[in-house]
């Protein structure tokens, strides 16, 4: 294919708040191109990842090249990069945003806009994008766009008057939004033939082709055979294929150019020698320095991932691998449990991003996964002076060596209807938040302004604010610092003895409330043994609550003839197939399950 | 080798039954007879070198067959089988389900140990256990057995039933031991799934005795039996001395058995298999076979006349097999791991326990070679007690002897 005229190409990404239609939109976009008939069409072409079109959210950014022909004649290349849209990802959606020229803003007719949608929107302001706004879900009887478009115009502050009303799941008025991108996205500006410099957005690991890496052309050009170097890790190799994005297919071309967006194969094995954010450039023609790349992103929620079956703990090592090589949030390094063996500190974004990695480090690589409580990283200011970054509660110090201690707080926004404000604010307080100030942005809607503990909304915080608010409040925080805060170690005592992978930090005021939460729940998740089995949560040398598992008290079949001996034969099977499945801590048995149980500890 | 004979026919199916049975009409009944006496005498031609010492009439309700069944059947065994002159032969039987006429029947046919079920000596239990009798009934039945001649009587209790406690059970216990049967067999209800009683309680659920409560009721059985003559061998049964059930005992001792009829398991040779569990299904294959079932008992007499020629004894031997092949579902041969592993979890059912010497002579192993970490253990944690040489359970490792079996697994 000859080389496109850069006036000809699009490179767009559509943002939304979670739910607006964003994935259904592409979808559309996809259809009304005419690259896929309407029967090749599964719902949610770009979603391929398992995962992802089970939970109905977009997980990884994916992207794909297409061709409309427009109303002027002409026929344009589109790269439509589909970004997430949960608050955890901001950090992907970052990604995608730096490789494209202007983003698709979807607002939802009857919803307007959300939290996320500001959050996204400035996101992609910051990367200099041109915003085009859509307002999806015109079919609904709720849908009101007079007044959406106005919040659009007030809150936000971009023009909006011409916003295209479509229904993405109608198919309605999606003509209108391809002309727009045509006439409203910036062209990419780039020098065809000036030195090779092209931005990673993303990577995979095929087991046949490699490390595939994703990249937006900036300027220059590259095809098979030219000699690339990764500017940050200085790793060089020879292209082996570029090509760009089918729908769901990689479609081998014979170059890319500036202001193209594709991928390139080189003879690239080693998984860490290409990073996201990083630039590709020629080696023998190399550009003067590298792109500015993405602002690398920390994690903020820490916990421990054991295998199950502890043989497996290289195989961990080796999917962890190649997960954080599109996933480059993720954080992990090796360490060791009593209870759980050999394992790995793993650092997520937030604890949806913890849940996602589990469940594909349990579907993709097929591992059997233990999963210790999330927490957050403190910093305990020891009294000889020094400062420790505490991901691993089991790593706290003694308590006579703490002068104090900090942990993390974040500044939220909660929008909600007038009518559960009331709610919301009492679960606020119930996490410690300190309230900030309330804003009004219509009669019916206000926007909340919390300080809140990190710890406390990595567990359910999300789920109780959805369930408290009959699920219209919507939600976004970002990072505000660390605080002095009075916080203790919590550790559980199975049969009397510390069990090291439920250990959690706490905040004083509400270690007793948790630590018989934690006792309940064990008990229920522990079968009865030979013995009786105290369990114990304890602060310090102090027992907070207890529970005891009562010793098994009957284990007998009654009746055993001789058509009953082969059924025998399995039960006794399944029961000792069942203790290999359970951890020995001390002389207890203790069941996976409840290592995972406490991490779901019920709010009412 | 033991013979066990299934029955699967009964007049209403009680409550928290999972047996293989259930009712029928006279002809499903008169056709299934005819089938299972082809099995019998296939089995005969197959097995006609093994001695056997025991028959198990088993069901189901066998005593709902009439007094021709019973004799067509033991007509059948009798030629095809060589019974041991002193076998003991059971048939289990429902309270008012025979009447005098039938019990002088069995007597004649060689039955010489009756297997009643009685379950409960309380008539409003009975009920909700969907049995059709009263304690009454049995009380007839029993009298007639008696009288009859029968020396040999096992009586069926259920335990833990719904609504019961430890005092209401002493009740039934003090009644079935004023009538002087020479075993007992007390069974703890299991739940099982698939029954009415599963839908209405669940495992473990509302209204049953609680676990604590089923282990009181289940130690006072053991008190109040011993102390009444009566000796627990097994897990749920007890006898007078000398009255063990031979037949059982078998199963616990990996005795050859072969199980005759629709759904009966056996174990031959180190094989386990069992037949198919539909009644026309079964009647079907066998009638079938009859013709040719026909050609084989012709070639009996001629065999017997010429003086069993080799040759002849093979070909007959190859038809039974083929025949009864056609019912088996499920074959398994139990390997020497397998073997060992059954010797303990069977053997332990039994008071007295595996015999060490026994178990070395027969694999060639020493006990402690094979299971000598798991003893230690069990026998640190008060489970089991080995005593004249013997390995057997505790009171403790009784109540609990499913963790205590699942150990012995290799």
């Amino acid at each position: 294919m000859a080389t496109i005229d850069q006036s000809k190409i699009r490179n767009f990404c559509i943002i939304a708040h979670i739910d607006h239609g964003k994935s259904t939109l592409a979808d559309r976009i996809i259809e009304k191109t005419g690259l896929l008939t309407s029967r090749e069409m599964q719902a949610q072409v770009l979603d391929n990842m398992e995962l992802e079109r089970e939970r109905g959210i977009t997980i990884k950014a994916q992207s794909v090249r297409i061709v409309y022909n427009a109303q002027d004649g002409e026929e344009y290349v589109f790269n439509l990069i589909d970004t997430p849209g949960h608050v955890d990802f901001n950090y992907e959606v970052s990604r995608s945003l730096a490789a494209c020229d202007g983003a698709i803003l979807v607002v939802d007719a009857a919803q307007g806009v959300e939290a996320q949608t500001l959050a996204n929107v400035y996101l992609a302001l910051d990367h200099d994008l041109d915003v085009m706004p859509v307002i999806n879900k015109i079919d609904l009887p709720s849908a009101d766009p007079g007044r959406v478009i106005e919040e659009i115009e007030d809150v936000i502050g971009i023009e909006a008057a011409d916003a295209p009303l479509i229904s993405a799941k109608t198919g309605l008025n999606i003509e209108e939004v391809l002309e727009q991108i045509v006439k409203k996205i910036p062209a990419p500006q780039g020098d065809a033939n000036a030195p090779l410099q092209a931005l990673i957005f993303d990577s995979l690991y095929d087991s046949y082709k490699g490390v595939i890496v994703f990249c937006r052309i900036k300027e220059g050009r590259v095809k098979k055979g030219t000699q690339i170097r990764m500017m940050a890790t200085g790793a060089e190799a020879e292209v082996v294929e570029v090509g760009y994005f089918g729908a769901g297919q990689f479609i081998p071309a014979d170059e890319l150019s500036a202001g193209m967006v594709g991928y390139i194969t080189a003879s690239l094995k080693n998984v860490k020698d290409t990073r996201v954010g990083d630039t590709v450039t020629d080696a023998q023609n190399p550009c003067s320095e590298p792109l500015p790349g993405y602002k690398k992103v920390n994690p903020m929620v820490y916990c421990g991932l054991y295998p199950a079956d502890g043989a497996k703990y290289p195989d961990l090592r080796d999917a962890l691998e190649k997960l954080q090589l599109n996933d480059a949030s993720l954080q992990f390094e090796a360490e060791t449990s009593i209870a759980l063996g050999f394992g790995f500190r793993c650092g997520f974004l937030g604890l949806l991003h913890l849940e996602i990695i589990q469940e594909r480090l349990e579907r993709e690589y097929n591992l059997d996964l233990v999963t210790t409580a999330p927490g957050v990283i403190y910093k305990v200011y020891k009294t000889n002076g020094d400062v420790i970054e505490l991901t691993n509660p089991s790593n706290l110090p003694d308590p006579s060596e703490i002068d104090y201690m900090e942990e993390p707080m974040v500044k939220a926004e909660i929008m909600v209807t007038a009518e559960f404000i009331g709610a919301i604010m009492d679960l606020c307080q119930e996490r410690r938040g300190i309230y900030q100030g309330m804003e009004y942005i219509e009669e019916t809607r206000a926007v909340l302004r919390y300080h809140l503990p990190l710890n406390e909304i990595i567990y359910d915080f999300f789920d109780a604010l959805k369930s408290r608010s009959r699920g219209y409040a919507s939600f976004d925080y970002e990072m505000l610092g660390y605080e002095r805060s009075e916080l203790v170690k919590l550790d559980i005592l199975i049969n009397k003895e510390e069990v090291d992978a439920l250990s959690f930090i706490v905040h004083a005021g509400t270690a007793y409330e948790r630590g018989r939460k934690m006792c309940e729940k064990l008990k229920e998740e522990i079968p009865r043994q030979l013995f009786e089995i105290p369990i114990q949560a304890a602060v310090g040398s102090k027992i907070i609550a207890r529970e005891t598992v009562k010793a098994m008290r009957k284990d007998v079949l009654a009746k055993c003839y001789g058509g009953d001996i082969t059924r025998k034969r399995k039960l006794l099977e399944k029961q000792k197939e069942g203790k290999k499945r359970m951890r020995q801590v001390g002389n207890v048995e203790i069941p996976q399950s409840a290592f995972m149980s406490v991490l779901k500890l019920d709010d009412k | 080798m033991e013979l066990y004979i299934h029955i699967p026919f009964c007049v209403s199916k009680c409550a928290y039954c999972d047996f293989l049975s259930g009712p029928s009409d006279a002809g499903t009944i008169r056709r299934y007879v005819e089938a299972l006496t082809a099995e019998v005498r296939a089995c005969g031609e197959m097995y006609h070198d093994r001695i056997i010492t025991t028959v198990f009439f088993g069901g189901g309700t066998p005593s709902i067959l009439t007094e021709e069944q019973i004799v067509v059947i033991f007509r059948a065994m009798r030629e095809s089988f060589r019974l041991a002159r002193d076998a003991e032969i059971t048939i289990e039987m429902n309270p008012g389900t025979v009447t005098e006429g039938k019990l002088r029947t069995y007597r004649e046919a060689g039955i010489n140990r009756l297997s009643i079920g009685l379950q409960s000596v309380n008539d409003r239990e009975l009920k909700m256990l969907g049995r059709i009798h009263t304690f009454a009934d049995f009380e007839t039945t029993y009298a007639l057995a008696r009288k009859v001649g029968f020396q040999n009587i096992n009586m069926d209790l259920i335990s833990a039933i719904p609504g019961q406690t430890v005092e209401s059970w002493r009740g039934t216990l003090e009644k079935a031991v004023s009538m002087n049967p020479e075993h007992i067999s007390a069974y703890s209800l299991i739940v099982e799934e698939g029954t009415p009683f599963y839908a209405r309680y669940g495992e473990g659920g509302e209204g049953l005795p609680s676990e604590d409560e089923e282990r009181e009721i289940y130690d006072l059985t053991r008190r109040f039996l011993e102390k009444s003559g009566y000796e627990r061998y097994e897990i749920s049964n007890y006898a007078k001395p000398g009255f063990e059930c031979r037949h059982n005992k078998g199963y616990w001792e990996r005795t050859d058995y072969l199980g005759i009829g629709v759904g009966a398991a056996s174990l031959v040779n180190n094989q386990r298999f069992s037949h198919i569990r539909d009644v026309a299904e079964y009647i079907r294959l066998l009638a079938q076979e009859n013709c040719s079932g026909r050609k084989g008992a012709e070639s009996a007499p001629i065999k017997s006349v010429s003086g069993q020629t080799a040759a002849i004894k093979s070909v007959s031997e190859q038809n039974a097999s083929e025949r009864i092949e056609k019912i088996v579902t499920e074959r398994e041969t139990l390997d020497v791991q397998a073997q060992m592993e059954e010797t303990m979890f069977l053997g332990l059912r039994e008071m007295r326990g595996v015999s060490i010497p026994e178990f070395e002579a027969q694999f060639g192993k020493t006990v402690q070679d094979v299971y000598g970490r798991v003893l230690s253990t069990m026998e640190k944690e008060g489970l089991l007690r080995v005593k004249d040489e013997r390995i057997c359970l505790t009171e403790r490792g009784v109540d609990i002897s499913n963790y205590v079996m699942s150990q012995f697994l290799l």
